[in-house]
């Protein structure tokens, strides 16, 4: 079982999830329409990539946009999630073993202490998330099932990879339940709201253009943080 | 009932339609018939199966439900942070509910959804600017006033509003010849305080072509007089059109998007006849917003722009005191505390900020000018916006909506608002009337004309 997760099964999962990836943006570009959205998207191409480029970056940074600024807790939570769900995955050595055994490829690593300390620190602001949609009341009017779904399908194969690092025993099971959560998400991706993985850059880019084509670009005063 | 007399999926086309809806005063029956309206659920799906693309799909799917647009949200902080008012719940009940039952809703859920876009958001866009994921309420809130237009679940008044512009092109009964008339009359009635002063219709050529907004012939005639006498004092060569002289546009807060085109066609139209070197508009925020900004895509331009730079009223004015062809008396600046009202449509949605603070420096003296908290492109919409203003069902609804305005104002001390945009001003008068706290409001033309000097050769001769 082990080998065909670490095998097989991950070039299914990266073909589905590279693929799925793809086709989301090739489709979110494909259905922009200047005339329904009311963006010279064409005309003034120069001025809204510059924008479109702005308004990702400024997200990117913490405290770089007002709305950051405003709320430095729900930012941090923001940040350390990601943070963690991003790099963990992509430079553990664990996991740059296997990208070099079973794909081929060469992939530096993370120091296992800084891996650690991102996970755990990754799951805590999870559990703090959870609360904040339990407890504030204009996040609870929002939140949904699927809501709690998706954090569960983005923080299992966090909590399984920590308990297999931890060797609480049944080590064995828990690999196994890592490597099938850690399956799930990356096929989830595409298909659901975790596809804002890339959908995140496509919509803010939308939006960094709409305001620096025709909402003030020209004057310097585009998308404004 | 499938359809109603004055409650039906048809907009007005004709006059005579116009003047039976206005005859069911206050719409009590308009709004009795829209209870057995039928909704025409095969078409309210093709709609949004053709016009819903991948911008609001992907803004509705990947909401994070995270909560951030909450308290961006005026009307959500002003309801006591009703949980109703948070932005993203709102479109979601609204548009959500619509794809996710592929159209088949009730008559119920329809009126619901016109209560809600039509008094629980603005389209103000104040949301946009703090969501993660660039979600634009504002813009998809603008979007479901247009589903629920095609089907028939429009206020009253923005039914009439939309079927003055595709009556008359103008959002009031203002006819060409009232137009011409007016502006004749008002040229006569200052001739003699300003010697030479004119408002010439039609010239062409012209370095500027004006365009106003219809409550300014119907209601403040004197807007215009003013207006004249500002151009005549800066020495410009000035026109406007006979036709094509309305710039505002109840289509667009009523979401008729076909009554729209209509509308600002006949706006470039009268561009493309008179060839001015360019265009100003007056200190109307929608106007600006419907002409310039929006108006463009309706008529199907893909530049963007208007035919020829068009420009909101402000900007004429910082120009104009800026290159000293209007000149402020030191002795009559502004001495006491005065704040500015930033209208969304041309700041949030335009980027003319900085203009209109350049514009304070000339006419206040200096320390008496106070920004409201928050100003500029965060600043709150009046409570009045698109089409709040006007809509008797919500009254009760925009008099609290208008709380946020007055304690902003409340908070600076100041007296003296200087609104330049009609919507808001409109929105501070009902708020002085509502609330009673004292307070004076001015567009920036009073103001001015009271405040210039006015060269030697324009002087009244003794
Ligand atoms: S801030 Fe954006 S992502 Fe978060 S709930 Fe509001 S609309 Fe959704
Ligand atoms: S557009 Fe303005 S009024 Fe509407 S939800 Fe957003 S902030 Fe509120
Ligand atoms: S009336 Fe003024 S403040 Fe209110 S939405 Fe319109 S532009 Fe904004």
């Amino acid at each position: 079982m082990y080998e065909f997760l670490t095998g097989p099964m991950l070039w299914v999962t990266f073909t589905v999830f590279i693929l799925g990836c793809i086709y989301r943006v090739v489709w979110y570009f494909r259905g922009l329409d200047w005339k329904l959205d009311r963006v010279a998207y064409k005309a003034d191409m120069g001025l809204g990539l510059k924008w479109a480029w702005k308004s990702i970056y400024h997200w990117l940074l913490p405290f770089g946009t007002f709305s950051w600024r405003r709320k430095p807790g729900m930012m941090s939570l923001f940040f350390i999630f990601h943070v963690g769900i991003v790099f963990v995955p992509l430079f553990l050595e664990a996991h740059t073993v296997i990208a070099r055994e079973h794909l081929g490829i060469n992939w530096p690593a993370m120091p296992a202490g800084l891996a650690d300390a991102l996970t755990v620190a990754m799951l805590a602001a999870g559990v703090m998330l959870i609360l904040r949609r339990i407890l504030l009341a204009e996040v609870r009017v929002l939140t949904t099932a699927n809501d709690y779904l998706m954090l569960a399908i983005a923080m299992a194969p966090f909590i399984t990879g920590i308990l297999c690092r931890l060797h609480v025993p049944g080590y064995e099971g828990w690999l196994l339940a890592h490597l099938v959560s850690g399956h799930v998400m990356l096929l989830a991706i595409p298909f659901t709201k975790l596809s804002h993985m890339v959908l995140f850059f496509c919509s803010r880019a939308q939006l960094g253009m709409d305001f620096g084509i025709k909402r003030g670009g020209e004057r310097g005063r585009g998308l404004v943080w | 009932m499938p359809e109603g007399k004055f409650c039906n999926k048809t907009p007005i086309q004709t006059e005579e339609a116009l003047l039976s809806l206005l005859s069911d005063t206050r719409g009590t029956q308009y709004y009795e018939e829209m209870k057995s309206l039928e909704v025409n659920k095969e078409d309210l799906w093709n709609r949004i199966q053709k016009t819903c693309k991948s911008r609001m799909r992907t803004w509705l799917d990947i909401c994070a439900h995270c909560g951030l647009c909450a308290d961006s949200c005026f009307l959500y902080l002003v309801n006591d942070r009703d949980p109703e008012q948070v932005p993203s719940r709102k479109i979601q009940s609204m548009l959500r509910t619509m794809i996710e039952k592929k159209g088949d809703v009730t008559t119920e859920f329809m009126i619901e959804c016109m209560n809600t876009a039509w008094s629980k958001c603005t389209c103000c866009s104040r949301c946009a600017q703090f969501c993660p994921h660039g979600i634009d309420m504002g813009q998809m809130n603008s979007y479901i006033r247009g589903l629920l237009f095609s089907q028939g679940f429009v206020p009253w008044e923005m039914k009439i509003g939309s079927g003055m512009h595709r009556v008359y092109r103008a959002q009031m009964d203002v006819t060409t010849e009232d137009w011409v008339e007016t502006c004749e009359w008002m040229a006569e009635e200052n001739e003699e305080e300003w010697p030479g002063l004119e408002i010439p219709v039609d010239k062409e050529g012209a370095d500027i072509m004006y365009t106003c907004n219809a409550r300014e012939p119907k209601h403040y005639p004197e807007d215009l007089a003013e207006a004249a006498i500002l151009f005549h004092i800066a020495g410009e060569n000035w026109t406007v059109p006979s036709e094509g002289w309305e710039q505002t546009s109840l289509t667009m807060f009523a979401g008729d998007w076909e009554g729209a085109k209509m509308q600002v066609d006949n706006v470039y139209a009268a561009i493309e006849r008179l060839k001015p070197k360019r265009v100003i508009g007056t200190e109307c925020g929608h106007a600006h917003r419907a002409t310039v900004v929006e108006g463009p895509y309706w008529a199907g331009r893909a530049s963007g722009k208007p035919p020829a730079p068009y420009i909101h009223y402000v900007q004429w004015v910082a120009e104009a005191l800026r290159t000293g062809k209007l000149k402020i008396d030191p002795s009559k600046r502004i001495k006491e505390l005065v704040t500015l009202q930033d209208s969304c449509n041309y700041v949030r949605n335009h980027g003319l900020a900085e203009i209109t603070r350049e514009i304070m420096s000339y006419m206040v003296e200096p320390g008496y000018f106070v920004e409201m908290t928050p100003c500029k492109e965060y600043n709150y919409c009046c409570g009045g916006g698109g089409g709040f203003n006007g809509i008797g069902r919500y009254r009760q609804q925009r008099n609290k909506a208008l709380q946020t305005k007055r304690d902003q104002i409340l908070a600076t001390g100041a007296k003296l608002v200087i609104s330049p945009c009609h919507n808001c001003w409109d929105a501070i008068r009902d708020l002085e009337e509502e609330y009673e706290i004292g307070i004076r409001w001015s567009f920036l033309k009073p103001l001015l004309i009271g405040m210039v000097e006015i060269p030697e050769h324009l002087q009244p001769k003794e």
